[in-house]
C-alpha cells in the first residue's frame, strides 16, 4: 500500500517552498522504490511550520515541519512515510495545541482536502447546504441567514440576511451575487486561504446567495496580488459547472447560477464595495454615493448582494447545521465565529478561527507564543490598515464588534498585526497617512487632500515645528476626514492615526510629563 | 528584450475576445498586460473604438490601477511589500538593500534589463513577513541574504516564471 503524503498548494506554503519540497519527495520516493501517494491540499493555517507534511497513519494524519528539500532524504530515512519519529515531527496534527483549541466552522475543511477534488468536498459534507437551500423557499433561506446572526465578516459588520432580504424583496429581471475578494488589507489572509484551499466552499455560498435572492450571475473580484487563488478559482468554478453544481438547472433544481471570477488591478479602494462595482463595470475604481444602496442598484444598476468571502463561505453550514448551531457560538450581537489572522511579528503566525470574545492576549500569547524577536509586544493593530493600534492595556478587552468600537477600535477582517517594543508609532502614524494617499479614490476631498496633509503636518510634528499647534491641526483633520469623508478609506484613516497619538505619545516627542 | 512587439493585428483579437463581457474594460487591460507585460499606445484608440467609450475613459482606467502599466518592464518584476506586517518584521531593511542590491529606486528598470522594482501594499502572505513577488511567485521570509541568491537567478535566465 502507497503511503499518503499531503504537501500544501496553497501559496503561503508555496511561498516557503512546498512545490520543491513536493518535488523532493517524489524524487526520493522514486529513487528509493517507495510507493507514494501526494496529494496536495490547502493550508492548515500553522504558517512557522510551512511547508508542513503531513503523512497518513492509522493513528491520523501526522505532521513534520518546517520541511526543507535538504530535510526530505533524512525524513525518509527515519521513516517518515510511516508517521515515524523525526526532529521535525509534530505529531498528530489534529493535537497541535494551535489547531486542537480552535473553533473551526468555516475553515473546517481546508487543509484537510485537496482543494479541487469534488469527491473530497462531497465526502467533508459540502454541497449539504445547497442541498438544503434548494429544498426551501427563497425567503425562509434568507430568515436562516438572518437568524444565524451573521454579519458582514469584511469589516463593517452588517447583517448579512437583511442586506439579502432587500435584494429579495427588490423586483427586477436580473440581479447579482457580488463577492468582494479584494482583501486588501494588511494582516489579513484568510479569504486568500479559503479561495485557494477549499474553493467549493465559496462557491456554496454564492450559490446559495443566488437562489435565495433570485440572482442568476455571481462574480468574485479577485486582486491582482492573489493570483493563486484566482487559478484555484477559475478551475473549480469549471469543474462545478461540469458536475452540474452551476449552470442553467443548479443541481437540477431547475434555477440557473452562473459565475465568473474577475481580476482586480491592484487598487485598495476596490474593496469597498461601491467602487469595486465600479471596477466590475470596467471604469475606474471610484466610491459611489449612497444612496441607491446597491441592494436595490448595484452592478449594472441592478440589485445586488455584496458580500465578502468569509461572510459567503459562512452560509453553506448555516444552511446545512441550522442558524441556531451556527448562532450558538460567540456572544452579545457578535455571533458565531470569525478567522482571525495572526501575523507581524509573532513566533506562531497562521490562522485562528474561533468564536467571538477571545482576547487579544489569547491570540497573541496563548496561540501566537508571543513576539517572534523575544522583545516585549508593544501593540497590534486589529483589523487591517485602517483599524486602530490596540495597546498592550487593552490587550484582554474581549474581540466582539461593539466591545471593540467602544474602545475607539474595530474588529474588522480579523487581521491582528503584532509589533515589538521596537516600533516607532510615529513612523506608523505616518505610514497610515501615506497609504491613503496612495490609495484615496480621490473622489472627496477630506480623503484626496486630508491625507497628503496629514502626512505633511505628521512630518512637521516629528521634526518639532510648533508641536503644539501642529498636533492641535492634526486633531482637526482627523475630525474633518473622519466625519466628511464618502467612505471609509478617508473616514477610518485617522484610527491608526489617532490611537498611536493617544496610546503613545511619546514617540510623537510628545512631554507626557509635562501634559499631565 | 525578448517580447516581441505587438502587432495592431494582435491587440485587435484580444480586444474582440473579451469586447463583449459586461464591464469588459479589465479583463482586456489584463490580456493584453498578460501578453505583452504593458499596455502600448496602440491599444488605446483601438480598446475605446470597440467598447464605444472615449480615449480619455480608457486611459482614465489604465492610470487609475496600478497594475498597469504604460512601459515594457524589465525581464522579471520584483515588488516588495511595504505593508505594516512586513514593516513589523524589517521590510525597511528589506527595501534598502533590495534597492542597493539593484541599484535602483522603486519604478525603475536595472541597467541590464532584468529587474522592474515595484513597491506593494500587502501581498497576503502577512504570516510568512517580510514577503516580495517575483512575477507570480511570492516568496515568503524573505532575507538579504535569499534576495540575492533570487536575484543571481533571475539575472541568469529570460523570461516568466523561473521560480515556478
Amino acid at each position: 500500500m502507497s503511503a499518503r503524503i499531503y504537501v500544501p498548494i496553497d501559496s503561503g506554503a508555496l511561498s516557503l517552498g512546498a512545490e520543491q519540497v513536493a518535488r523532493a519527495i517524489r524524487r526520493e520516493a522514486d529513487a528509493r522504490g517507495i510507493a507514494v501517494d501526494i496529494v496536495r491540499n490547502g493550508s492548515r493555517g500553522l504558517f512557522w511550520l510551512e511547508p508542513l507534511v503531513e503523512v497518513v497513519t492509522p493513528q491520523g494524519r501526522v505532521a513534520y515541519g518546517p520541511v526543507q528539500p535538504e530535510d526530505v532524504p533524512g525524513l525518509f530515512d527515519a521513516g517518515f512515510h510511516h508517521g515515524a519519529a523525526h526532529p521535525l515531527c509534530h505529531g498528530l496534527t489534529a493535537q497541535i495545541p494551535f489547531l486542537a483549541r480552535q473553533e473551526r466552522l468555516t475553515f473546517a475543511r481546508v487543509g484537510l482536502t485537496d482543494p479541487l477534488s469534488l469527491d473530497d468536498y462531497l465526502a467533508h459534507g459540502g454541497f449539504e447546504g445547497l442541498k438544503r437551500a434548494i429544498a426551501l423557499a427563497p425567503a425562509d433561506v434568507v430568515q436562516a441567514v438572518t437568524d444565524s446572526g451573521l454579519r458582514g465578516r469584511g469589516g463593517a459588520a452588517f447583517p448579512t440576511g437583511i442586506k439579502w432580504k432587500t435584494v429579495l424583496d427588490t423586483p427586477a429581471a436580473q440581479k447579482y451575487i457580488a463577492c468582494n475578494a479584494d482583501e486588501g488589507d494588511s494582516g489579513t489572509f484568510s479569504d486568500r486561504m479559503l479561495m485557494e484551499g477549499d474553493p467549493y466552499c465559496l462557491i456554496e455560498g454564492m450559490t446559495i446567495a443566488g437562489l435565495a435572492v433570485g440572482a442568476t450571475q455571481g462574480y468574485i473580484y479577485v486582486r491582482s496580488e492573489y493570483p493563486h487563488a484566482f487559478r484555484t478559482l477559475q478551475a473549480a468554478i469549471g469543474r462545478a459547472r461540469a458536475a452540474g453544481w452551476l449552470g442553467a438547472s443548479v443541481a437540477g433544481c431547475g434555477r440557473a447560477f452562473e459565475l465568473e471570477v474577475r481580476m482586480g488591478a491592484g487598487a485598495y479602494i476596490c474593496g469597498e464595495e461601491t467602487a469595486m462595482l465600479e471596477s466590475l463595470e470596467g471604469k475606474r475604481g471610484v466610491v459611489r454615493a449612497k444612496p441607491p444602496l446597491p441592494a436595490i442598484a448595484g452592478l449594472f444598476g441592478q440589485p445586488t448582494v455584496i458580500n465578502n468571502v468569509m461572510s459567503l463561505a459562512a452560509v453553506p453550514l448555516i444552511l446545512a447545521r441550522g442558524a441556531a448551531f451556527y448562532r450558538d457560538y460567540g456572544l452579545g450581537r457578535s455571533r458565531g465565529t470569525l478567522p482571525f489572522q495572526l501575523a507581524g511579528n509573532l513566533r506562531h503566525t497562521g490562522l485562528v478561527e474561533k468564536a467571538f470574545g477571545v482576547t487579544l492576549r489569547e491570540l497573541l500569547e496563548d496561540f501566537g507564543g508571543g513576539s517572534a524577536s523575544g522583545r516585549p509586544l508593544r501593540t497590534a493593530q486589529v483589523g487591517g490598515p485602517l483599524g486602530a493600534y490596540v495597546p498592550a492595556t487593552q490587550f484582554d478587552v474581549p474581540l466582539d464588534y461593539e466591545q471593540y468600537a467602544a474602545i475607539g477600535a474595530m474588529v474588522g477582517h480579523g487581521g491582528i498585526v503584532a509589533f515589538d517594543d521596537t516600533v516607532d508609532m510615529a513612523k506608523m502614524a505616518r505610514h497610515a497617512m501615506a497609504f491613503c494617499v496612495a490609495e484615496s479614490c480621490g473622489k472627496c476631498t477630506p480623503c484626496r487632500i486630508g491625507s497628503v496633509r496629514g502626512v505633511e503636518v505628521i512630518d512637521r510634528i516629528i521634526a518639532g515645528e510648533e508641536r503644539g499647534r501642529n498636533l492641535a491641526l492634526l486633531d482637526s483633520l482627523c475630525d474633518t476626514m473622519l466625519a466628511g469623508s464618502l467612505c471609509a478609506m478617508g473616514g477610518m484613516t485617522p484610527y491608526p492615526v489617532q490611537s498611536a497619538l493617544k496610546h503613545f505619545p511619546q514617540d510623537f516627542g510628545i512631554d507626557t510629563a509635562a501634559a499631565a | 528584450m525578448t517580447t516581441p512587439l505587438p502587432k495592431t493585428a494582435d491587440l485587435d483579437a484580444l480586444i474582440q475576445a473579451h469586447r463583449t463581457l459586461p464591464g469588459a474594460t479589465l479583463p482586456i487591460l489584463h490580456a493584453i498586460q498578460d501578453a505583452w507585460g504593458y499596455i502600448p499606445d496602440e491599444a488605446l484608440p483601438r480598446i475605446a473604438t470597440a467598447l464605444n467609450l472615449s480615449r480619455a475613459e480608457v486611459q482614465g482606467v489604465v492610470s487609475f490601477y496600478h497594475h498597469f502599466r504604460r512601459t515594457p518592464p524589465g525581464r522579471h518584476v520584483v515588488q516588495v511589500c511595504r505593508a505594516e506586517s512586513c514593516l513589523a518584521m524589517g521590510a525597511d531593511a528589506l527595501e534598502a538593500h533590495v534597492r542597493a542590491a539593484l541599484g535602483i529606486d522603486v519604478h525603475q528598470t536595472s541597467a541590464d534589463g532584468a529587474v522592474t522594482l515595484e513597491p506593494v501594499y500587502c501581498l497576503g502572505n502577512c504570516a510568512c513577513s517580510p514577503s516580495i513577488r517575483v512575477d507570480d511567485d511570492i516568496h515568503g521570509r524573505m532575507s538579504p541574504r535569499r534576495f540575492d541568491a533570487l536575484v543571481a537567478e533571475l539575472r541568469a535566465t529570460s523570461g516568466k516564471g523561473v521560480t515556478a
